[in-house]
């Protein structure tokens, strides 16, 4: 395997170049499918039928806290990567920990928020909205499920491994995954939720 | 009782057992073949596990003709049906059904993997490759695309076809008015083998970018790996709002929803939006490649290099743009107000300028060439005049006010038969004789494959140019009769016959295979053709690690420099050790996993639906901790190859 010892280690070899690109690509597919998910909530954001619009179900501070917590592990996945570029791997597993603890916290109040969907009557099938609002943030939800899952298998990996070319090309491109995930969030704590409320 | 009457046929016939037994017959058959030859070890170790782009473009070319077969099939149950008034050989719903599948099965099943199995054969050595850049999710890639065909194919003797058309419109396609199973075998096997377009589309623009032999700067491509590039790019934009589409058809059929219902807030012309959203750019990806392809077997029979080639490449980037702001012409007439119509018909009639600029570049190619017609070339020909034809009708449907008249007439069907039949199956045929030789190591039959160029050509004109007159006429598409009053009748007969021709000429190509394999010489050399590009530069057939050399490359014709200009491809000082991905059997059993979730999620089966659930993710956990670093080839078992295959390039 050809080394180059003047990148960081997650760009080092040309797989890695490759497999770093790759994602980017990925993410351009899946802003087309939360882009469409969006346009799709637009479309029916005022056809309620006859359940409850979003005014009516929304509550502030769930949500808010999701947006907190969200947000931060943002901030701890950034600071997990910045640890690894200067080779802390101990620093780098514990925030890689943290954001993952986080994203569960986040995930709980989530199932907690479609729990009291459910109890005032806005379920997948009450109308065109609450069918659109449920599958947009069930996939948001479903993309950090499946994210918990592959920061924890990384996590096991560097742990038994280290930091190779490998285990530091897979945390990078976890760590831009769960970015996007967050700025998937900014888009719907703004356009559905606030716009919504207003 | 209920559960198992979901699986029995909804309309049986004779005509459906009797598939039924020839498909178990053929499985047996298959089979027992394989045991009785002692093949599994050598089917499982050469192609099931394979991970070599070379292998998995052929895998997707065999699927395609098997699906020809199969689309083929429907289209002369439907001529014959429609061949004279009141036929009573299928019933309504028979045919509802035979022309959904038809269309689904020609174009995502067949076009679909036929283009992107001559890309996974003819990119990476076009840029001088060792293999794509992930070459372990290319065969998860083809994986997923069979386990959907063959999901979608079972769903006419287990449960039902959809019968929605393949545009599956709602209301029609909901559970109200399409009451089998059909529909959710359409959400499911387009979802399955979409997943795997969409991962095709990533590999190759990562491919494309990133592993061009040293000098093949973006702008020395070759005009196949540019309409690739474009392609791919199309698919990852376009792919996923199906994605959205399919999930939230399913919901509305599986999970009572209102999405694309009328009442509760649904909006049925939702899903004729996202459809088209993707359906259009859909059209481009199928034509883009096949653009590609006569512009290698052009400028390679014509013995001159392509004319315009910057004009072809901006060509190409100026219809993939477009293809994304033109879905609305597919339905003028439903309820848009003049403005929006009149926005739509301005963006699709300028699609005519750039494609208007290909065709001239193609007859200047030729012009002055020596034209050497041989069977990719008359294919190529063939496809000037026919797709002018074709572009030219598209026009008119492109015109809102006029579209009202043809609009879901037999004029559209004949349009886009004319555009895809001349456009992309003719490519795909080209494409297939021409790089047959660098797959297989002989030639084609030319004698029997000009026969099949000349009735498939002259099947297609009678089969269509009858369908203009009598749409124009008012005959509407997707009737399943006619009465004998509209005078319809000779001309349908006309068509059938000319189905009828065609299919002779799809005999005479599969005989082709059979016959040349047994009789064509096997020396015609690395270079038959006397062709251009890289892929002509290595042995035939190709090794596996394709080129023992990276080549070097000065222009868009590297190859025709070094035979006639003396550039020096390949440097004998840069020999070096090969890297190799390993051969893996997980992407056919996560494919497999995702055959039993699609068919269990379509027959309401939850457990199943758990389970192979659970097991996908499990693959997916298992490739994450996996160690797999391939393997090297040695300098010395590189030179024992190519010394036997005459010494190193």
């Amino acid at each position: 395997m050809n080394m180059n010892h003047t990148q960081p280690l997650e760009y080092s070899t040309e797989q890695n170049k490759m497999n770093i690109l790759g994602f980017w690509i990925f993410l351009g597919a899946e802003i087309m499918l939360f882009a469409t998910l969006f346009t799709s909530y637009f479309v029916y954001e005022n056809r309620t039928g006859n359940g409850p619009s979003g005014a009516e179900i929304f509550e502030i501070t769930p949500v808010l806290f999701e947006t907190i917590i969200l947000l931060t592990s943002s901030f701890t996945i950034g600071l997990a990567i910045h640890a690894m570029r200067i080779n802390r791997s101990k620093a780098m597993l514990v925030f890689l920990g943290v954001t993952l603890l986080l994203g569960a916290a986040f995930l709980g109040i989530e199932i907690y928020e479609f729990v009291h969907y459910y109890h005032v009557g806005a379920t997948l099938q009450t109308s065109a909205f609450t069918a659109i609002l449920l599958t947009t943030l069930g996939t948001h939800g479903a993309h950090v499920t499946f994210g918990l899952f592959w920061g924890l298998f990384i996590l096991m990996q560097i742990k038994k491994r280290g930091l190779t070319a490998e285990t530091a090309n897979k945390s990078f491109i976890f760590s831009l995954y769960w970015h996007f995930l967050d700025v998937v969030w900014i888009f719907i704590f703004s356009f559905i939720y606030l716009k919504g409320m207003m | 009782m209920e559960f198992f009457e979901r699986f029995a046929v909804p309309h049986p016939s004779p005509l459906i057992y009797a598939s039924m037994v020839a498909i178990g017959l053929t499985v047996i058959a298959i089979m027992a073949g394989i045991t009785y030859f002692k093949k599994w070890g050598y089917l499982w170790r050469e192609w099931l596990t394979t991970v070599d782009h070379k292998k998995i473009g052929i895998m997707y070319i065999i699927s395609a003709l098997l699906m020809l077969f199969r689309g083929g099939a429907d289209a002369v149950m439907m001529r014959l049906q429609t061949a004279v008034p009141e036929n009573s050989f299928l019933d309504a719903q028979h045919y509802n059904e035979v022309f959904t599948t038809h269309g689904i099965v020609m174009i995502i099943f067949m076009a679909m993997a036929f283009i992107i199995g001559l890309m996974n054969f003819a990119v990476p050595l076009q840029i001088g490759a060792r293999d794509v850049a992930f070459p372990r999710l290319n065969a998860i890639s083809f994986w997923l695309y069979f386990a959907g065909a063959m999901l979608f194919n079972i769903s006419f003797v287990i449960g039902g076809s959809p019968d929605a058309g393949w545009t599956n419109y709602y209301p029609l396609a909901s559970n109200d008015f399409s009451t089998s199973v059909g529909v959710n075998y359409y959400n499911w096997a387009l979802q399955i083998s979409g997943i795997g377009t969409l991962m095709t589309g990533i590999n190759f623009i990562v491919t494309i970018l990133k592993m061009r032999a040293p000098g093949m700067k973006l702008m020395k491509m070759p005009m196949f790996t540019w309409s690739a590039l474009i392609t791919n790019i199309i698919i990852v934009f376009a792919f996923p709002v199906l994605t959205i589409a399919l999930l939230m058809g399913t919901f509305d059929r599986q999970f009572a929803t209102h999405f694309f219902t009328t009442g509760d807030g649904g909006m049925d012309m939702m899903w004729a939006n996202l459809f088209w959203v993707w359906g259009h750019p859909e059209v481009y990806i199928l034509i883009l490649p096949a653009f590609g392809i006569y512009s290698e077997v052009i400028s390679t029979f014509s013995r001159r290099n392509l004319y315009g080639y910057k004009s072809m490449v901006a060509s190409m980037v100026i219809i993939s743009l477009l293809s994304f702001f033109v879905w609305v012409h597919h339905f003028f007439t439903m309820g848009q107000d003049a403005l929006t119509n009149s926005i739509f018909s301005v963006t699709t009639m300028a699609i005519a300028i750039p494609t208007g600029i290909k065709i001239f570049n193609w007859l200047l190619t030729m012009w002055k060439g020596k034209i050497e017609f041989t069977v990719p070339m008359l294919y190529s020909v063939a496809f000037i005049p026919l797709f002018t034809i074709g572009g030219v009708t598209g026009v008119m449907l492109g015109m809102a006010s006029a579209d009202y008249q043809y609009h879901n007439t037999m004029f559209l069907v004949a349009h886009f038969h004319n555009v895809i039949i001349p456009g992309v199956v003719f490519a795909m045929l080209a494409g297939l004789t021409y790089w047959w030789p660098k797959m297989f190591g002989f030639k084609l039959n030319e004698r029997i494959g000009k026969w099949g160029f000349w009735n498939l050509t002259i099947g297609f004109c009678l089969a269509f140019f009858p369908m203009y007159i009598t749409g124009l006429d008012g005959q509407a598409r997707r009737m399943y009769t006619y009465s004998e009053a509209t005078g319809f009748g000779p001309l349908n007969m006309l068509s059938f016959l000319g189905a009828g021709i065609m299919a002779i000429g799809f005999i005479f190509i599969v005989y082709n295979v059979y016959y040349s394999f047994r009789y064509a010489p096997r020396n015609v050399g690395d270079d038959p053709w006397n062709a251009r590009s890289l892929e002509w530069a290595t042995h035939n057939p190709v090794p596996e690690y394709n080129f023992a050399i990276t080549p070097q490359v000065n222009s868009s014709q590297a190859f025709w420099d070094s035979k006639k200009h003396g550039h020096q491809l390949f440097n004998k000082d840069d020999l070096k050790e090969i890297h190799m991905p390993n051969n893996s059997g997980l992407p056919i059993i996560m494919a497999g996993l995702f055959f039993v979730f699609g068919f269990s999620f379509v027959f309401y089966i939850w457990p199943g639906v758990i389970l192979s659930g659970i097991g996908i993710l499990a693959c997916m956990a298992y490739r994450s901790f996996e160690k797999d670093d391939g393997y090297h080839i040695s300098i010395k078992e590189i030179k024992e190859t190519e010394d036997k295959f005459g010494g190193a390039k």
